[in-house]
């Protein structure tokens, strides 16, 4: 209906507060990247305007790589995040396709109690979790968040895929069994390759929630070469009361950036992803 | 053996299952009981603990740090999905127009949601600083104030301080879901609505709100259970401080039951999320439309 507005109406109603909206929503990430190569006197500078950069240094990256344990926490969040990754979208194709293609009595129900359970959040589960994984002798290592992580990636990567499987032709499935292939042969040689896309959404979902998970990481991980980015960032950077806020930043930017060029790459599947299991 | 499995729907259908099943049910639906239970005990960081039955609930619901936290949970929550609501629904019907670079305006917009919220939470502790924040600064330059603001350690700038850094995480979520809903709106309702002499406002109340009260539905559900359940953001401002001003029932449980290694007391106050969260998930699944899982 743009075409009823006038076009100075249309700067006040649309481009205006669309300008707002973007100022505020980056305005942090600007300040994290201006805090993160601004030398020590500029931060602490109360009456110079803090927008800006005057003489932009890269120390604070270089003690943050060099001098503390963040290459290590980079490479446990990698591992970390790629494992369980495999290991959800593994078990959610099974199940997506046992739910959706084999409609065996009662998948009706394990449908919905898959997405009943992720609604259940962490912050429920995280103290009988730790008490589960110190008794399975798996505290402090990086199996415990490898197999935690996908009690809630299984749940939204099933019921995605479970979307993506329902618009695939039976007939097409059902020419390969008259054919002679087995049910697996059907899931690999068929089901898979039609449902890449849908593969690379949830894929995309699960290694961005896995790389940002923060309360099991925090709680089942003690020592500090195990931790993750997001944990060593705000447990192991901030000694007593003296904040390095140029590492800080530092730290939280290039922890973040991994995940960002992920998305940047597959913006329009994360989207698509997100939006139809919305829409499901 | 495998071959002839593989020809029974419905044996094969389970054991696909198999792997998903041991994940969540030993993950996640027995610790979920389990957590039920320490509610019911002593137990301790090193001691298994004795059944103590409703001791932990009857101590709790008097303790005034509890009430403080289910007080300040449901005003975050309540506060916080409203504002993303107004908020995202707002930038979801500015997104809708014409406008260039579409898909990329919609890939910047998401970004708060995308990177980790610890780290973004950084941001915002350092933009939030009692001495040094460009906040105050900025509100200083032009004149508005003359002392630096205090947002996190006055008990009510606190609140509103890590609500403004919740809803800002949240609102692109909440955008970019109601954007894919508004944009399965037929133009030619809007036309026609256009035609019979409706304003902008009506055609927005009479045609826009009611096609996407499902999606609404969906998406505010979600996000009022994220909401609830946040602990990254308040462990990283301020630890439920200050004078235990902004603890929510998952930061207080962490505090009890991890840090101060009272796991029965800890999994207690966890346990105490349970009711609202049932009420939210039956409310959106009787009083609000039907979706496809509901079938």
């Amino acid at each position: 209906m743009d075409y009823l507005q006038s076009l100075p109406r249309r700067w006040v109603t649309v481009y205006v507060p669309l300008g707002v909206f973007l100022i505020v929503l980056l305005f942090p990430f600007y300040w994290m990247v201006i805090t993160s190569i601004k030398p020590n006197p500029e931060l602490l500078d109360h009456e110079r305007n803090p927008f800006w950069v005057l003489a932009p240094t890269l120390d604070h990256f270089k003690k943050l790589l060099f001098e503390t344990e963040y290459p290590r926490w980079l490479y446990n969040t990698l591992l970390v995040s790629v494992a369980s990754t495999a290991l959800s979208l593994a078990a959610s194709v099974l199940a997506a396709y046992s739910i959706e293609r084999l409609r065996f009595k009662g998948a009706k129900s394990v449908g919905l109690l898959i997405f009943l359970s992720y609604l259940v959040p962490p912050s429920i589960l995280f103290i009988p979790l730790s008490t589960l994984i110190f008794r399975l002798g798996l505290y402090d290592t990086p199996w415990a968040l490898i197999l935690s992580y996908p009690t809630a990636l299984v749940p939204f990567c099933t019921w995605l895929l479970m979307g993506y499987f329902r618009s695939i032709p039976f007939e097409l499935e059902e020419c390969a069994l008259m054919d002679g292939a087995s049910r697996m042969q059907v899931l690999r040689k068929i089901i898979l390759p039609l449902s890449v896309p849908g593969l690379i959404s949830a894929g995309i979902f699960a290694f961005t929630l896995s790389w940002n998970e923060f309360i099991y990481a925090l709680t089942f991980i003690s020592s500090s070469e195990m931790k993750t980015v997001p944990v060593g960032v705000v447990t192991e950077l901030v000694d007593g009361d003296v904040y390095h806020w140029g590492p800080l930043m530092a730290g939280a930017l290039f922890g973040s950036l991994p995940v960002a060029v992920a998305y940047s790459f597959f913006v329009e599947y994360y989207v698509s992803g997100m939006t139809g299991a919305m829409k499901e | 053996m495998l071959e002839r499995l593989q020809n029974s729907r419905q044996a094969f259908g389970w054991v696909l299952l198999i792997p998903s099943a041991l994940l969540l049910l030993g993950l996640l639906a027995y610790p979920l009981g389990l957590g039920v239970w320490l509610g019911f005990t002593d137990a301790k960081i090193g001691s298994a603990g004795e059944w103590v039955g409703l001791e932990n609930f009857a101590y709790l619901l008097t303790d005034d740090v509890v009430q403080l936290a289910v007080f300040n949970t449901l005003f975050y929550t309540l506060l916080a999905s409203a504002l993303k609501f107004g908020l995202g629904l707002w930038l979801a019907l500015l997104l809708n127009h014409h406008l260039p670079f579409k898909s990329l305006l919609r890939a910047i917009v998401l970004l708060p949601w995308i990177v980790p919220t610890a780290l973004s939470a950084i941001a915002f502790w350092w933009l939030y600083d009692a001495q040094f924040s460009v906040l105050s600064w900025l509100l200083r330059w032009l004149g508005v104030i003359d002392q630096s603001i205090d947002f996190l350690g006055d008990p009510m700038n606190a609140r509103f301080s890590t609500i403004a850094a919740n809803v800002w995480r949240g609102v692109p979520f909440v955008a970019i879901s109601l954007l894919a809903g508004l944009q399965t709106i037929p133009p030619a309702l809007y036309e026609a609505c256009a035609i019979d002499g409706a304003s902008p406002w009506q055609r927005f109340v009479h045609i826009t709100l009611p096609l996407l009260t499902p999606i609404i539905a969906v998406v505010m559900t979600f996000s009022v259970l994220f909401t609830f359940g946040d602990f990254q953001l308040i462990y990283v401002l301020t630890r439920g401080g200050p004078l235990n001003a902004t603890h929510l029932l998952a930061t207080l449980a962490f505090q009890r039951g991890i840090s101060g290694g009272a796991l029965g007391e800890g999994a207690a106050i966890a346990a105490l999320m349970l009711p609202f969260l049932m009420g939210a998930v039956l409310f959106s699944y009787f009083g609000l439309g039907r979706r496809s899982w509901q079938k």
